[in-house]
């Protein structure tokens, strides 16, 4: 194992972080203030509770998730493709290290990246909504669980992508609908039957739902599911990501 | 002594079905400067990619210091370091901090002393601070090389380090191969400069076409290829060759004006005087003369023709 490599790759990307902090931290945290001003504070009031919970702490797991998601992706796309994009990916790749191990710096870096913004926005939920976290091993472990497949799934993208468009198609095209459908605002109990069935197919009302529960007991699906479904999509990440390794592809053809 | 990269009968199609690499072969000694010769898209790149471990060969073996490129790949690229044709580069890094990340990622633990002098080596130590897009391009230049010799390589890739450089930069980078090659540094440039080629390089290979079609010590290649011209500037032109003068390779120029006589540079040193002496014979009498031996210039597109 080359872990200076490691070491190098994931302190390279964690620099640009801090080099672009505004971007990276101060926006997603605007965004979520807004977010809890307009639907915790301004609407909320107007909302009767769910399940006995204010209808802002109701959203704050949802409102996590929907930045975590977007992050992990962002980041884990944007790591590899901007190297590809400017050429500088030869260094990596003619350098002795193993792919598991450029994955290792780049996704660690991504799912770092994301952590710490949803940490940092459940921070600032707590100054609008009361909060409390029933589960909170359980809490850290879909949050991270969900940081390290989203940001496989970013790295993916970052891969496969041959322009920005198609790099932000993913972030901003398929993850806000996904979420937003996927009970991040409301149970899907809410739900006329029909569409209660359709939500069922739709991956992020697992990951929010059991995050969700993690916080307060309550959850759309059974936790178990949430957790083995977190666990399948994982899976579906590194089996695609062990095939792209395996083929060289877009990498090394 | 067992060359330090060993290439057998390798080949690479591409994805479109393009055939970059025919089944080359090449072996490369420790210590030499060799420089591959060859037009666009004669597969020089390819080549050295497959050796650096950025492209998969579709055929053959390349041993780096006696380990498979593809299996050892661990060994092999820690020896070596790449310079790249286009000048990439992380614009919102530093100097210190991009050369430092290439250390780190050849898997050496961090080593300012070694950077500091590597680049004190390269004129970059004034610099080392600035980001990298506040750099003209010749800087960068350096910042890629010394980004390459981070993890002290045993082997320099330099993939036409001198292209787009103007004559002054283009006359310290070969300083710089040169201090390279008096540390042991093993060398193997690209480039489509024959001058360049001619100041630096030890042993001179020919691509085109995805083929080597030679690999030759310059100087003997020089020696064994390079045509030579002898020049007589004529007192009284003439309008036809003579008859006696026929046994040799003569020829007219400038409206009768001169003759010029070619011959191999190996050999035929004793027919000079020959025809001299059948010169005088003739009563043809000149006021000058000069030699003139053909450049690996007129060498190398005298090959490329002959393969096409």
């Amino acid at each position: 194992m080359n872990f200076e490599a490691v070491k190098a790759i994931y302190l390279f990307e964690m620099a640009r972080m801090r080099r672009t902090l505004l971007q990276s931290v101060v926006s997603p945290v605007l965004t979520t203030s807004l977010y809890f001003i307009v639907f915790g504070t301004a609407i909320g009031s107007r909302i009767e509770q769910i399940d006995g919970i204010s209808y802002g702490a109701f959203i704050t797991p949802g409102l996590i998730m929907l930045t975590l998601l977007t992050q992990c992706i962002a980041n884990g796309s944007i790591g590899i493709y901007f190297p590809k994009f400017t050429g500088t990916i030869y260094e990596i790749l003619s350098a002795p290290v193993a792919m598991t191990e450029i994955l290792l710096g780049y996704v660690g870096a991504a799912a770092s990246k994301g952590l710490i913004i949803g940490l940092i926005i459940l921070g600032t939920a707590s100054f609008f909504v009361d909060i409390s976290i029933a589960h909170p091993v359980m809490m850290v472990v879909f949050l991270v669980l969900t940081a390290i497949t989203f940001s496989l799934a970013g790295f993916i993208i970052g891969i496969w992508a041959k322009n920005f468009e198609q790099l932000n198609i993913m972030p901003m095209l398929v993850v806000p609908p996904l979420t937003f459908l996927g009970g991040s605002f409301y149970s899907i109990d809410m739900l006329p039957p029909f569409w209660q069935t359709v939500s069922h197919f739709n991956p992020v009302l697992y990951l929010v739902s059991g995050f969700r529960w993690s916080f307060y007991e309550i959850a759309d699906v059974n936790p178990v599911i949430s957790l083995a479904m977190i666990g399948l999509f994982l899976v579906i990440c590194l089996s695609l990501v062990a095939w792209i390794f395996r083929t060289g592809y877009r990498l090394r053809n | 002594m067992a060359p330090i990269v060993s290439i057998r009968n390798l080949t690479k199609v591409y994805g479109n079905g393009f055939q970059a690499l025919k089944g080359v072969d090449l072996e490369i000694e420790e210590g030499e400067i060799l420089a591959l010769l060859g037009p666009n898209g004669a597969g020089k790149t390819t080549l050295i990619s497959i050796v650096c471990g950025l492209v998969n060969p579709s055929g053959g073996q390349v041993l780096v210091g006696g380990n498979d490129v593809v299996k050892d790949f661990r060994k092999t690229r820690a020896m070596i370091g790449l310079v790249p044709q286009e000048l990439t580069t992380d614009q919102f890094e530093t100097v210190w901090n991009t050369v430092t990340f290439s250390r780190g990622v050849h898997g050496k633990k961090a080593d300012p002393a070694r950077i500091e002098a590597v680049l004190k080596d390269l004129s970059l130590w004034e610099k080392r601070n600035n980001t990298l897009r506040e750099l003209s391009g010749g800087m960068k230049r350096r910042v890629l090389i010394a980004k390459a010799l981070a993890h002290d390589p045993r082997i320099l890739f330099l993939d036409e380090p001198t292209a787009g450089v103007d004559v002054t930069l283009r006359r310290e980078m070969w300083q710089v191969v040169e201090k390279l090659r008096q540390d042991g540094v093993t060398i193997i440039l690209t480039t489509h400069y024959i001058e360049e080629a001619e100041e630096i390089a030890d042993r001179v290979g020919v691509i085109s076409g995805g083929e080597l079609l030679l690999v030759e010590a310059k100087a003997a290649l020089m020696k064994k290829l390079g045509r030579k011209e002898l020049r007589l500037e004529l007192t009284e032109p003439m309008t036809a060759l003579p008859e006696a003068l026929g046994a040799y390779n003569v020829s007219l120029a400038e409206n009768g004006g001169a003759l010029i006589y070619e011959y191999q540079g190996e050999g035929e040193q004793g027919r000079i005087a020959m025809l001299l002496g059948a010169l005088t014979a003739q009563g043809i009498e000149f006021r000058d003369l000069s030699t003139r031996q053909s450049s690996l210039e007129d060498i190398f597109v005298e090959l490329v023709e002959k393969k096409a």
